[in-house]
């Protein structure tokens, strides 16, 4: 017997024998994988619920129309706000690749109360516009109770209030057909819009016909905002030409803009938040690996005479090694398999709550179960180097 | 293939702080062949074990195991020469709880290199040869102090080694218990094996073939029954 060969552990056999020395104590075992759970499913909650809101956002974003174009009237060269004729709307409507228009002009001076017991500044900050009868239709907006404007009310004192101007005056889902107080006289709600998502704004209006407006209160019909969709690829090409088609003579006095822009922007917003989370479930996560650092440092201490057996039955230092990397490897992939688990759940469960969709995208478990998987070798490495450098001897005088 | 299976040629082992454990030791043990070391606690027969085991190495002088001098032997092929030649006794059994034992004895053929079915039908085997067929799938604290070690022996048997190394066999054990085992020991020099015992019990040692008798680190004698 000349070439004296260790024999190679079978991988079933490593696998086998970390199981063992797990299923040993398993009260720490289920302690120490915790730590790298919470720290897994910290870390895949938060890039699950950030990823799933902007799925809800890309979502509405989608059903919305990213082809909304708004051209409001700026300041004037003299800081006064300005205003657009009221021509725009049909030159607008003559440019080819524009498929709506609408607008709302201001009420400046009229202000909207419960009744007309309510002291005059109590306005509760609510804003009346007139508003063209295709302005629903035009935002992708809808009436949450009650009915929208249409030809016959346009011409009466009839109003329509946006959802929280509603709550703010009072007015609940039984009290449509109540009048309330607007520029001076009676005005009767027929309907409360829905949020509007791409106008939050009209959120705090009231809108009342174009013809009421002009009638009832003195409006002059001056626009103070168009809202015009586009042809879905156009939407770059009607944005340079807006504001000289909307005011020829003072083109730099319009406002443009794409209300789809500012929900995108508080996507992206969140994305700062998200980091902030993911590296509060980085520290846990590191915190997780220095629990199996510790636990797997204590079983080679208490473990000295199984080495110490083990190397007489001809365990080579690496056998050794090999057994306590690879239950140090199997208590992080257990943490980590429970934290991406329990992190999906949260996920699915919160998003079920907000009404989102789920969206957890695949490199998140991938990435959370690489993660574990470089932190159990860190924390492993160390008492699977001592636990080969004992001596035999010295691990076999304990027992 | 040699006739000695053990050869200690002046053989040392000094520990830090200029402890000698063993001084100058020579001893030839062949092939098949029964010893007793005996010798009082701090004799260095604990030591002298670990020497032959090669779980130690000496400070000065050379060891040979089966022809194979130690000292040029690097740490994993000394693992493989215990994997495939040497089983251990020991005093404290050494099974892992909560494990059938079957499968403490199937766990003694890890690092032979064979598969979990053939590491336990070599288990099987070698419990039934210790008599324990009966107590394959108990744990070891269901089994009593004689079947723990014979258990134990069974592990060490498993691999069917040139040599067996026993620490104190029957240390732990009541005399009845302990006199199951001496006869489990003398029926597998019998077969063959080379058997090594280390007990401090001169009783015991007298009923081997050849008795290694230690003090204060030194061989002191080394006698042998003439009839068998």
């Amino acid at each position: 017997m000349s070439t004296l060969q260790p024999a190679k552990l079978l991988a079933i056999d490593v696998v086998r024998l970390a199981a063992y020395g797990l299923t040993a104590r398993p009260l720490r075992v289920v302690l120490s994988a915790l730590g790298i759970a919470i720290g897994i499913a910290a870390m895949i909650a938060v890039v699950g619920i950030s990823t799933s809101s902007r799925a809800q956002l890309n979502q509405l974003l989608s059903e919305l129309g990213t082809n909304l174009l708004s051209a409001g009237p700026g300041k004037s060269m003299f800081g006064e706000a300005a205003t657009m004729p009221p021509e725009s709307i049909a030159m607008l409507g003559r440019i080819a690749e524009v498929e709506m228009v609408s607008a709302i002009g201001v009420l400046a001076d009229a202000r909207i109360y419960r009744s007309n017991r309510i002291p005059v500044s109590q306005s509760g900050g609510l804003a009346v516009y007139a508003a063209r009868l295709n302005l629903l239709e035009t935002l992708s907006a809808e009436v949450a109770v009650g009915s929208w404007l249409n030809e016959a009310t346009a011409n009466y004192p009839a109003v329509v209030l946006g959802a929280r101007a509603a709550a703010r005056l009072g007015i609940g889902r039984g009290l449509i057909g109540q009048q309330v107080w607007l520029g001076g006289r009676w005005f009767t709600v027929v309907g409360i819009l829905a949020p509007v998502s791409l106008v939050p704004m009209l959120d705090l209006s009231a809108l009342i016909g174009w013809p009421a407006g002009e009638r009832h209160l003195d409006f002059e019909g001056d626009i103070t905002t168009l809202y015009l969709r586009t042809a879905p690829d156009a939407v770059e090409a009607v944005r340079s030409i807006l504001a000289p088609s909307a005011n020829p003579k003072e083109p730099n006095e319009v406002d443009v803009s794409r209300p789809s822009d500012a929900l995108a922007a508080e996507a992206a917003a969140d994305v700062a938040f998200t980091g902030l989370l993911l590296g509060l479930g980085a520290v846990a996560l590191l915190v997780g690996g220095i629990g199996v650092a510790n636990t797997m440092v204590i079983s080679v201490l208490e473990r000295r005479a199984e080495i110490g057996l083990r190397r007489s039955q001809g365990a080579t230092r690496g056998h050794i090694r090999m057994q306590f990397f690879g239950e140090a490897l199997l208590l992080a992939l257990l943490g980590g398999g429970s934290g991406v688990l329990i992190g999906a759940l949260v996920t699915i469960g919160y998003a079920h709550v907000m009404g989102w969709p789920v969206d957890i995208p695949l490199w998140v478990p991938a990435g959370g179960m690489a993660a574990t998987l470089l932190i159990g070798g860190i924390a492993g490495l160390y008492p699977a180097i001592r636990a080969a450098r004992l001596a035999p001897t010295e691990a076999l005088s304990v027992g | 293939m040699t006739a000695t299976i053990v050869s200690l040629r002046n053989v040392s082992r000094g520990f830090a702080g200029g402890v000698l454990a063993l001084r100058d030791v020579s001893l030839e043990i062949g092939r098949g062949e029964l010893v007793a070391i005996v010798g009082p606690s701090g004799s260095g027969k604990s030591t002298m074990l670990n020497i032959i085991g090669t779980l130690d190495r000496a400070s000065a002088g050379t060891v040979e195991i089966d022809g194979l001098a130690v000292e040029n032997l690097k740490d994993s092929q000394l693992s493989a020469l215990r994997a495939r030649h040497i089983g251990f006794v020991f005093q404290h059994f050494h099974l892992s709880p909560g494990v059938s034992a079957l499968d403490n004895v199937a766990d003694g053929l890890l690092y032979t290199g064979t598969g979990l079915r053939e590491r336990r039908e070599r288990a099987e085997a070698a419990l039934c040869e210790v008599g324990l067929a009966h107590r394959l799938d108990h744990r070891p604290h269901q089994l009593s102090g004689g079947e723990k070690q014979r258990t134990a022996i069974a592990r060490a048997l498993a691999r069917r080694p040139l040599l067996l190394l026993a620490d104190e066999p029957t240390g732990a054990l009541d005399s009845t218990s302990g006199e199951g085992v001496v006869q489990l020991l003398l029926g597998l020099h019998r077969a063959g094996t080379a058997v090594v015992v280390i007990t401090h019990d001169r009783d015991l040692a007298a009923r081997f073939d050849r008795q290694a008798a230690m003090r204060d680190g030194q061989l002191v004698e080394d006698t042998r029954r003439s009839i068998r």
